[in-house]
């Protein structure tokens, strides 16, 4: 198995409150020191609640805003420095808002032009011919090319995200959200050209949602984030069938099943934690029907349990 | 652009401005090869010569010069200082706000304090400053004006380049190898050009007049040269005497600057991309209704029964049918779902119920909605006023756009209860605070004096059900109110409002995208395509057995938990444009069963108690059931 990628002890602080001359006046803990393997041609599934930290984690992977701590490793490679460009080359990113990833006032082959000229320096005749072939790949006809973002529905919009993505000619792409604004019917397309495109290309994917569904039906492996942290990682069909935290057992209960009675999955008025005012031990502790006294003063790590399961629990369940 | 010029020429204030300015303009382009006089040629035996005189068409000034050429020669320069300076304010000032704007942080932070203090010092002050800093002479006027301006620029291209900065598409330039120069010049620059554009025809008539100003002091152009502030200021010994001197630059200063503020705000609105789809005329307070046909005679049988509602979108010559013909009944404690993808008309639908519907350019053309045996569509406004919120009441998708940000929420929900009942204040806030708890939000008390930002998006969407059960509603209009919440809050939320209509006997009509939603709350569902029911019938039937192949597949799309990983299921193409329907069944395009008379003609709903199918091959284990 070779890596893709290698996240070691990556973390994010965003300073709050900063004047203009002096130190903030507070700090917001958005992703904490977290170390993730993924391997080539793996989809790897990362779910969440808003605010967990997964699209700072995210930003932070393709060099959008630099990490506080720790490194990112690409194909063995170490990328130091966040630099955007020097990223594009390797890992790409595909955006949840089709339409406003979009420069509204450039034609569709001015957009996809601009990786090949820029990342790869191809001369012109070139370019055309690549960026027809990448047009073809994620289904659109060719005179689109020359009409404006406005024109296209969010499913095409969301088709020339990708088309975008694969002309950096990058093998990882992280896909956040990439079809929750679209509509069920044309989420399904979406999903399936992305399956086609990875087994052709050769393509890594991380792939973030807060859908549960939908990534279980895409990922090989699921990591489960909650307060910035991941809380458990481990093989899709297994992690909600079988969680070992609390916190995905509660994810997966709460997911709207046809056929299940509604049952309201936790006590009523529970309070998430405050991100400028973290409790000292395990962040869902105060949510936590397991949770001790260790709980709310021990954070516990990332643990070995089951064969490629690993859960950050004091108590975890049963499998 | 030919759709701006048309926008451009319905404005005829706009029109007559840019008339006069293109004469003023072609006028002063013309000068040197005009027949004209010398401008600056004294001749002192016809001095103050009045208009109309021989040779003279405007006369003379107090050297004998003929005022016409004066008159002429003066306003090229004016025009010519003035479009300078507005250039070049708006060149130095845009770049300084797109540099402030993009790079954000402590950069933009100096940068725009810098501009404060310029802005500090009153205009005409700085600008005297600068003259005299530099010496009287045209050169140094322009510059002066041009930089008195340069702040006023800076902010408004500063604030428009923050806005786009932080947009997906500038992220992405960045990830597609493009440094900070490019992505100033190529993807923000071009966004912010029609508001440069908008900033300068509102300002270059103010900047004429600036100059003029100088030059009417004596620090602008010098003698002998002529422009239109200088010749103002030279007749100004002659005022009483012979007015006609001060009256000829006078009215053109005039006509130029008034020409070109009514095109400059032509230009403006023209522009807005507002104006086009018609935001900018405030929407009535209830839905225009234009029925053609006589309305259908109620009441039905239920707390609320839409009754062969058709509301449509008229812009310009087109029409968009969002809803067709629909029906729907909800009986009292019976949660009724509408499902159905983005452009089916489910919101439409939701909204016209109450008249909600934006007008222009919503028009309801067609059916009615009883409540207690009254029609609503086509009642008075103080009637809908006087249910909305107390009858029925509704539950958006985003919390955080339906609460007043600046109100405590107790008092809000004051408000909601004092605007239909009459309720002393230690009442109300009894009141809110009780129905608070009714939502289940921990600490009422203190939560009731919280602004809505100081709550998460489940508390919001807990306040806004509150707000809705303020005045105990019959019905509830819920318009996804859980698309926007995270999983664990929804099925709080969902639960919340499963419980209310069991112990309160509320109705609820609720819209959603979501099976998995409508599985769990509904009674009953009906499902609708480009602005119809294609399918209706109790939730149970519906999930076990549907029977139009659009319900089948797109219930076939939608990945569930536990199936673990696969291809899923898609329907190839996209749901129609409802400016375009075809004739037939709207989803015979993608649809596997098709044939040839199903595009022929509309397709009838067919009715078996509860349940209802428009479809003339319905998935084959129905076909019992609906023939």
């Amino acid at each position: 198995m070779t890596l893709a990628l290698r996240l070691e002890n990556l973390s994010k602080t965003f300073a709050v409150g900063k004047p203009l001359i002096g130190p903030p006046k507070a700090h917001v803990r958005a992703v904490r020191p977290l170390s993730l393997e993924v391997a080539e041609g793996e989809t790897l599934g990362i779910v969440g609640e808003s605010g967990c930290g997964k699209s700072t984690l995210a930003r932070m992977l393709v060099g959008l805003i630099p990490p506080s701590t720790g490194s990112i490793e690409i194909e063995g490679k170490a990328l130091d420095n966040a630099d955007p460009a020097a990223f594009g080359k390797l890992i790409q990113y595909v955006f949840q808002d089709p339409i406003s990833s979009l420069n509204p006032r450039k034609p569709i082959r001015k957009i996809l032009e601009v990786p090949l000229k820029r990342l790869h320096g191809m001369p012109a005749a070139e370019r055309d011919k690549r960026i027809r072939e990448i047009f073809d790949s994620v289904n659109l006809r060719e005179e689109f090319l020359d009409r404006y973002p406005h024109e296209f529905s969010g499913g095409q919009a969301q088709r020339i995200g990708i088309a975008r993505g694969l002309a950096a000619n990058a093998r990882i792409l992280v896909l956040d959200e990439p079809v929750s604004a679209l509509d069920v019917s044309v989420q399904a397309q979406v999903l399936n050209l992305l399956a086609r495109l990875k087994a052709e290309y050769g393509l890594t994917y991380l792939f973030i949602s807060h859908d549960l569904a939908v990534v279980e039906a895409v990922s090989d492996r699921v990591a489960v984030m909650y307060f910035g942290a991941v809380v458990e990682v481990g093989r899709a069909d297994r992690v909600f069938a079988a969680p070992r935290h609390p916190y995905t057992n509660l994810l997966a209960g709460s997911a709207p099943v046809v056929g299940r009675p509604l049952t309201p999955p936790e006590a009523k008025g529970t309070e998430l934690p405050d991100p400028l005012n973290p409790p000292p031990g395990c962040a869902f502790a105060a949510r936590c029907p397991r949770a001790s006294d260790i709980c709310r003063k021990e954070d516990p790590a990332l643990t070995k349990m089951g064969e490629d399961q690993f859960a950050a629990c004091h108590h975890p369940l049963d499998p | 652009m030919m759709q701006f010029l048309r926008l451009l020429a319905r404005n005829q204030l706009a029109l007559v401005g840019g008339v006069v300015l293109a004469f003023v303009v072609i006028l002063s382009v013309l000068t040197p090869v005009l027949p004209l006089q010398a401008p600056d040629v004294t001749n002192t035996a016809d001095r103050f010569l009045p208009p109309f005189s021989e040779g003279h068409l405007l006369g003379t000034d107090h050297l004998g010069r003929d005022l016409l050429s004066r008159l002429l020669w003066g306003t090229r320069l004016s025009l010519a200082v003035g479009f300078c300076a507005a250039v070049a304010a708006a060149v130095i000032g845009s770049t300084i706000g797109i540099v402030a704007g993009y790079f954000g942080g402590r950069t933009d932070n100096i940068i725009m304090r810098l501009v404060d203090m310029l802005m500090a010092f009153p205009y005409i002050l700085l600008a005297l400053a600068i003259v005299a800093a530099l010496g009287p002479g045209l050169l140094n006027a322009l510059i002066a004006v041009a930089a008195v301006n340069v702040p006023f620029f800076a902010r408004n291209i500063r604030g428009i380049t923050v806005g786009i900065a932080h947009k997906e598409f500038v992220d992405a330039a960045k990830l597609a190898g493009m440094g900070h120069g490019r992505i100033l010049v190529s993807e923000i620059l071009p966004n912010v050009v029609p508001v440069i554009v908008i900033a300068m025809s509102t300002t270059i008539g103010w900047m004429i007049l600036e100059t003029a100003g100088l030059s009417f002091l004596g620090l602008g152009s010098q003698p002998p040269q002529a422009d239109l502030g200088s010749m103002l200021g030279e007749a100004r010994s002659a005022l009483i005497t012979n007015p006609h001197t001060s009256v000829v630059p006078g009215v053109m200063i005039f006509l130029i600057v008034m020409s070109i503020n009514l095109l400059g705000d032509g230009v403006r609105d023209a522009l807005d991309p507002r104006l086009r789809s018609g935001a900018l005329t405030r929407p009535r307070p209830a839905t225009m209704v234009a029925r053609k046909d006589t309305p259908p005679k109620g009441p039905g049988r239920g707390v609320l029964d839409v009754v062969d509602l058709e509301t449509q979108f008229h812009v310009g010559k087109r029409v968009y049918r969002a809803v067709n013909q629909v029906n729907l009944t909800i009986a009292p404690g019976e949660c009724l779902g509408v499902i159905g993808e983005s452009g089916s008309g489910k919101s439409v639908t939701a909204l016209s119920v109450m008249g909600l519907v934006a007008s222009p350019p919503g028009v309801i053309t067609g059916g009615a909605v009883f409540h207690e045996g009254k029609d609503l569509v086509g009642a008075r406004y103080e009637t809908l006023r006087k249910l909305r919120g107390d009858k029925v009441a509704y539950i958006f998708q985003d919390p955080l756009a339906t609460l007043h940000p600046l109100m405590k929420v107790g008092d809000q929900l004051a408000e909601a209860i004092s605007v239909h009942h009459k309720v002393g204040r230690a009442e109300l806030r009894k009141r809110a605070i009780e129905l608070l708890k009714s939502v289940r939000i921990p600490n009422a008390e203190s939560r009731a004096d919280s602004y809505p930002h100081e709550m998460s998006g489940g508390m919001r969407q807990r306040v806004s059900i509150a707000m809705a059960l303020a005045n105990e509603p019959e019905v509830i209009i819920a318009d996804e109110p859980t698309t926007a919440l995270d999983v664990t809050v929804q099925a709080q939320v969902l639960s919340l409002l499963d419980d209310l209509r069991r112990e309160r006997g509320v109705a609820i009509l609720f819209i959603t995208h979501d099976f998995g939603v409508v599985a769990q709350l509904c009674d009953r569902v009906a499902v609708m395509y480009a602005g119809r029911i294609v399918e209706e019938g109790t939730t149970d039937e519906i999930l076990a057995r549907p029977a139009h192949p659009y319900t089948k597949r797109l219930m076939e799309c939608v990945p569930e938990l536990g199936e673990g990983r696969r291809e899923l299921a898609a329907i190839p193409g996209l749901p129609p444009a409802v400016d375009k329907l075809p004739p037939g069944c709207a989803f015979a395009p993608r649809c596997h069963k098709a044939r040839e008379e199903c595009s022929a003609a509309p397709v009838e709903l067919k009715k078996d108690g509860t349940r209802g199918v428009r479809c003339l091959y319905p998935e084959a284990d129905v076909v019992e059931v609906t023939a």
